[in-house]
């Protein structure tokens, strides 16, 4: 079996006072989609936020191809290549589209232009409002331009936290669409509350409950194992 | 992806827009309406005193509104970047005379004068800056009452460390030569430096709006104002970015301060508290973090200083702060501010 790219050891996060993580385990294999699924409140955003370094992880170890990355800041784990999509669309919404892009263009390249095209391929919607502000597009163009952001640099690896929050049942559909086209060329790390669309993009599961992995296995095990979704999911 | 695609429209829009017309047409009425009582002479002399008043306040309230809207760092200690560069300015112009330049009446010596002073007074402006962000500042972000009670004590030393070089009392700058006396524009009296000022003020203004608009880092500036954590994961070390902005800010004080400085053709080290309240007022106005909206505010309190002290003096101090009251009330986030 290869080395995962990104592998977290016994991760202990604090949020305050407040002891989320407790104990993390976990690897993610490269260019596999790999699905953190839970009940709320379970540590998944925070996994994925330590992961970042926006939470300090207090103990523990986070590689990324077996370098130590749990003490280093956002930026610097960012240039590594993590590509981040924090929930609620995180894009930036008095910048237009554009901007948006400039800036998500850490590293200014013709590679990056390249990539940029094949993003508008996947989201021809983004193109259309290149030069209008983020603030205008609808919820579901806000989040696929949060998660374009994401793929205009070459990340090793890209997180992705609950991007079908709020979104209608019909754009959830199209986001399942666009996410698997991206699984099928980067290494997504996704968190997901709708079973459905986490089902449709994951390949590796991890359910993490009360701040640890209570189990794991391949999603495709998980989609059949009615019990275990109902114990830990609360779904049949 | 193809559903979805109609932007998105506020059901909200319609009252917001009421009331950012609201906010602008009293915004003009201040400009028009004391025509009805001043003749218009004395109306485009004390528009031309308003818009130099604005022009200098809009230089300290700019670095600011940065320092807000950006680090969410409430910087009582601005005031003493601006005596910081009064006096740098002040000591610069007084080497200057011994060499000739400031008394020559020709342009050149002058304007190269100015240039000098405004060029030391950012500087050390700038520097100062990068000193308490690193040793102060970045120990109380997100904590605004240390912050008030920090910069308030940095003020304060920085204040008593001026007196220790240049004493405790008022001294006269010097006005280099060629910018003394005054233009006659049909009877419109206009004292050269006035012009200069306005001239310098919208320069910077114009600077900075081409800076944060058209560049990568006004853009990464602008995103920071708005989302600190989206630029940190793009890649971006937001506290070195923390550090330039805070910089920049102090050294807009200071050249603010050594231009006012030269205006008032007097400096002081207690000159920064008067000028900080005027700059929270504007700040407050034109909303937090917008450098336009600062503009345009501190436009306004020049002007509503200057009519309203030749209508009634004895309100010219307080008209600020009603125009503070009246568009908060109509926009509490300010006249270009975000909700």
């Amino acid at each position: 079996m290869a080395e995962p790219i990104l592998s977290l050891k016994e991760v202990h996060t604090y949020i305050g006072q407040h002891h989320i993580l407790q104990g993390v385990s976990l690897d993610v294999n490269a260019e596999r989609a790999t699905v953190l699924v839970g009940r709320n409140g379970a540590g998944k955003s925070t996994t994925l936020r330590t992961i970042m370094g926006l939470y300090p992880a207090r103990s523990g170890r986070i590689e990324l191809d077996g370098q130590a990355i749990q003490h280093r800041k956002p930026f610097d784990i960012a240039r590594l290549g993590i590509g981040f999509v924090p929930e609620d669309r995180a894009v930036l919404y008095t910048l237009t589209v554009e901007e948006n892009f400039r800036l998500a263009m850490f590293r200014e390249s013709e590679e990056g232009r390249r990539r940029l095209e094949s993003v508008f391929q996947l989201f021809p919607d983004l193109k259309r409002f290149l030069h209008a502000k983020a603030g205008i597009l609808s919820g579901g163009q806000k989040q696929m331009l949060a998660i374009a952001l994401a793929l205009v640099l070459d990340h090793r690896v890209v997180l992705i936290d609950e991007p079908s929050k709020g979104l209608a049942p019909v754009v959830v559909e199209h986001l399942g669409e666009s996410l698997n086209r991206i699984r099928d060329t980067t290494t997504v790390v996704l968190v997901e509350q709708n079973f459905y669309l986490a089902s449709q993009v994951g390949q590796d599961y991890f359910i993490l409950d009360d701040g640890r992995v209570a189990h794991q296995g391949l999603m495709e095990d998980l989609v059949t194992d009615h019990e275990l979704k109902q114990k830990y999911l609360g779904i049949g | 992806m193809a559903a979805d695609t109609g932007p998105a429209v506020s059901a909200g829009s319609a009252g917001l827009d009421a009331r950012r017309w609201g906010t602008w047409i009293f915004s003009v009425g201040i400009w028009i309406i004391p025509l009805l009582w001043i003749d218009v002479v004395t109306y485009m002399t004390l528009t031309i005193a308003g818009l130099t008043m604005g022009a200098l306040l809009f230089l300290t309230a700019s670095g600011l509104t940065l320092i807000f809207g950006l680090m969410d760092v409430l910087n009582l200690a601005h005031g003493a970047f601006f005596v910081w560069g009064a006096y740098a300015g002040f000591s610069l112009l007084n080497y200057l005379n011994t060499v000739g330049w400031v008394e020559m009446a020709s342009i050149g010596p002058s304007a190269g004068s100015l240039v000098l002073v405004l060029l030391t007074a950012l500087a050390v402006g700038a520097l100062l800056g990068i000193i308490l962000e690193k040793i102060i500042i970045r120990r109380t972000y997100g904590n605004h009452l240390k912050q008030i009670l920090i910069t308030m004590g940095a003020a304060l030393v920085m204040a008593e460390i001026i007196k220790i070089f240049w004493g405790p009392n008022d001294e006269v700058i010097l006005v280099p030569a060629a910018f003394q006396d005054s233009w006659d524009l049909f009877d419109i009296v206009v004292n050269k430096f006035r012009g200069v000022a306005i001239v310098v003020g919208m320069a910077v203004f114009a600077a900075i709006q081409i800076v944060l608009q058209r560049t990568k880092l006004g853009i990464i500036v602008r995103a920071g104002v708005e989302n600190r954590e989206i630029v940190q994961v793009m890649g971006y070390n937001i506290q070195r970015i923390f550090t330039g902005v805070f910089a920049a800010g102090a050294a807009l004080a200071a050249m603010g301060g050594v231009m006012f400085a030269i205006f008032k053709e007097q400096i002081y080290p207690g000159m920064g508290d008067e000028t900080l309240i005027f700059a929270l007022i504007v700040v407050i106005i034109g909303g937090m973090g917008s450098v336009a909206g600062s503009f345009f505010g501190a436009l306004m309190v020049g002007l509503a200083f200057n009519y309203v002290a030749f209508l009634v003096p004895k309100l010219a101090l307080g008209v600020n702060i009603m125009i503070m009251a009246v568009i908060l009330l109509i926009r509490p986030s300010g006249l270009m501010g975000r909700k």
